[in-house]
């Protein structure tokens, strides 16, 4: 098995590091790989690649709406796989897929697994498979096929929950900003400031991203203060509603942010 | 067999909690709490005396000659239409409200898809003094009229959702975003045995008022605690639930849970989750459910506004894959039919969802010697206008 993508970045760079989500068909159903390339190439350093569903209950209007253009676009897993096949002969950054259970579990999560490892996908983002669910039944499975599940953590996590987490973790944690849904506007306070530096007191084994209300380059810039890095999602798919060509963009929103 | 809930929030492999982290520390203060607090003497005693004096219980279990006559069979109705608001639903309102103030929470959000349990959240909010949020699709919104003015009057904020197919699945996701977005004032009151474990197992047991009737007062009528058949509608199944609640472990007694065929169970257009669905997760609870081949859900069909929902509760997936319930779909035209029936026989006009109930009862063919006990879920009054243009295009086609 090649080493896991995620790790050697994680070994390789240890700040700063800008993750984008995307969903993917979306705004147009072929462009998934179009602005994997751009990011890459305009400095992202890793993705989250959306699957889209009818009923994304933890995100907010922007990427709601995405999700519901992909899919009347067509998208849908079998499509996703299918444009994914080759890719690693494309980019190398490292590429998760995040999405809610329900597609998966229809997919098959076995098939889903294996047809993943195998277009060179590093990693889950499932934010509705629970704890219990995930050691019993589908953590051997992921492991069989070297892939990592990216754990969810908010400023209700409890400290005996977050430790548990980072037990489980095998790349990093995904840090929500607030108690929020996707794209809320995240207001900097000394609330949010102080689970920051608790959570960073830990000492956790894994590295930090944070994510949800990150918009622009002083929220990233701040969010990566605390952390290893953040994540940017509402906010770049609101950067490809812009008029200009798909591939311009992207580079022009990252432009703004590095 | 056992039909309750283990401990891991399961009915078989059905339910558990499938929830993002963000909602994780609201929903297990729930599950930590809800049967301690129920089970203090002081939270029961203020339970049944809102359930006698403001919710007019106990509901009466009335013989209905007529109707029973017609069936050849003695029938039962527990009319949970004579409650206040006049369906079931209050059942659980009024006991999630006491749930909410002993958490400490001082806001309260709601799903509705007609509006009853909208209805029955504003007013248990009014009662308790706490501000209320209902959730409703601004297509439900539009079609339900008289029933958001009542929550406005009082004193309920109603947000009309445009998300997605702007009904009572998505209601019901922007109920759960407003949870996510406030984690530690607010309770979130489902009105149905849906969502994420202990909600299915909380709902059902305060809707459980209702078999814990049935069987005293049959006990008194009958002579014998435990009936032939129990018959209800299901849509996500509270009404149902509560009605089965204490019959589950009764193996002589014939469960009979009646689904919205809405215009046939192959027409595209229904309602018949344990007919259409699959295994699937839907606001956070394994259940059958319908959804595409991609696993998208999929919007529901049927006459009856309380009964479209795409999914079921976890623990009516189980009583119809164990077998233990049978599922019976009536379509919009045998509900409707039977609507006018009851009202003819007995002088009670149903509402549309119980009305479904009411359609098996020609499926069933219960002996003459033999006890139905149907579950009138509610009355008819808010359908009224359903009620006419139906009946007026069916005398138009003739």
């Amino acid at each position: 098995m090649p080493q896991n993508r995620l790790t050697r970045l994680f070994q390789e760079k240890s700040g700063n590091l800008l993750n984008i989500y995307f969903t993917a068909g979306y705004p147009k159903l072929d462009d998934t790989v179009t602005i994997l390339e751009e990011l890459e190439a305009a400095g992202a350093d890793l993705v989250e690649i959306g699957m889209p569903f009818s009923d994304p209950l933890a995100d907010g209007p922007t990427i709601q709406a995405s999700n519901q253009v992909a899919l009347e676009n067509g998208m849908s897993i079998r499509k996703l796989m299918a444009q994914l096949q080759g890719v690693r002969e494309r980019v190398s950054l490292p590429i998760i897929l995040m999405g809610y259970l329900n597609p998966v579990m229809q997919y098959g999560f076995e098939r889903f697994c294996q047809d993943a490892a195998a277009v060179g996908v590093d990693g889950f983002i499932l934010p509705d498979l629970p704890f219990a669910e995930y050691e019993e039944e589908y953590k051997p499975i992921l492991e069989k096929y070297g892939l990592s599940l990216i754990f969810l953590i908010t400023p209700q996590t409890s400290e005996a929950r977050i430790r548990q987490i980072d037990a489980l973790s095998s790349s990093f944690i995904y840090m929500v900003s607030s108690a929020s849904t996707t794209g809320s506007q995240v207001q900097t306070n000394e609330g949010q400031q102080a689970y920051f530096s608790k959570v960073k007191g830990l000492g956790l084994r894994n590295p930090l991203l944070i994510g949800f209300g990150i918009s622009d380059r002083p929220s990233f810039e701040l969010a990566c203060q605390s952390a290893h890095g953040a994540i940017i999602g509402s906010a770049f798919i609101k950067a490809l509603q812009q008029p200009a060509e798909v591939r311009e963009n992207v580079r022009s929103f990252l432009k703004t942010l590095r | 067999m056992n039909y309750g809930v283990d401990e891991r929030g399961y009915y078989g492999q059905f339910g558990g909690a499938y929830i993002p982290e963000m909602l994780y520390p609201n929903v297990e203060e729930l599950r930590e709490q809800y049967l301690s607090i129920m089970q203090e003497p002081a939270f029961q005693q203020e339970l049944q005396e809102l359930l006698r004096d403001y919710v007019g219980r106990p509901t009466p279990l009335y013989h209905a000659k007529r109707l029973s006559e017609r069936y050849n069979t003695k029938i039962y109705l527990k009319r949970e239409d004579l409650n206040h608001t006049g369906a079931h639903k209050i059942n659980n309102t009024v006991g999630q409200i006491l749930l909410a103030k002993r958490l400490g929470k001082k806001r309260i959000i709601a799903e509705t898809g007609a509006g009853q349990h909208g209805v029955a959240t504003a007013t248990v909010c009014a009662l308790a003094g706490l501000e209320c949020i209902v959730y409703m699709g601004k297509i439900d919104t539009e079609r339900q009229r008289p029933n958001v003015e009542k929550m406005r009057l009082l004193g309920a904020t109603v947000i009309p959702v445009t998300s997605g197919s702007q009904t009572l699945k998505d209601a019901t996701n922007e109920a759960i975003r407003d949870w996510i977005n406030h984690p530690e004032d607010t309770h979130y009151i489902i009105g149905s045995v849906v969502g994420p474990h202990p909600y299915p197992d909380m709902v059902a047991r305060f809707q459980s008022v209702i078999s814990a009737e049935i069987r005293k007062q049959l006990l008194e009528k009958e002579g014998r605690e435990i009936p032939d058949y129990v018959v209800a509608c299901v849509g996500g199944g509270s009404n149902a639930a509560g009605a089965f609640y204490h019959f589950l472990g009764e193996p002589t007694v014939q469960l009979v849970a009646v689904e919205a065929a809405g215009l046939g169970v192959d027409t595209g257009h229904s309602a018949a989750t344990s007919v259409l669905g699959k295994t699937g997760i839907i606001h956070g609870s394994k259940t059958l459910l319908m959804q595409t081949e991609d696993g998208q859900i999929t919007e529901p069909y049927s006459i009856s506004a309380g009964l479209d929902y795409p999914g079921v509760g976890p623990q009516h997936a189980h009583l119809a894959q164990s077998g233990r319930a049978r599922f019976i779909a009536i379509t919009d035209a045998d509900a409707m039919e039977a609507l006018r029936e009851l009202s003819r026989l007995e002088g009670i006009i149903p509402a549309i969802e119980s009305s479904h109930a009411l359609a098996a009862l020609k499926e069933i063919n219960a002996g003459p010697d033999q006890v139905v006990v149907l579950n009138l879920s509610g009355r008819g009054d808010k359908d009224l206008n359903t009620i006419l243009t139906y009946f007026e295009q069916q005398d138009a086609a003739k």
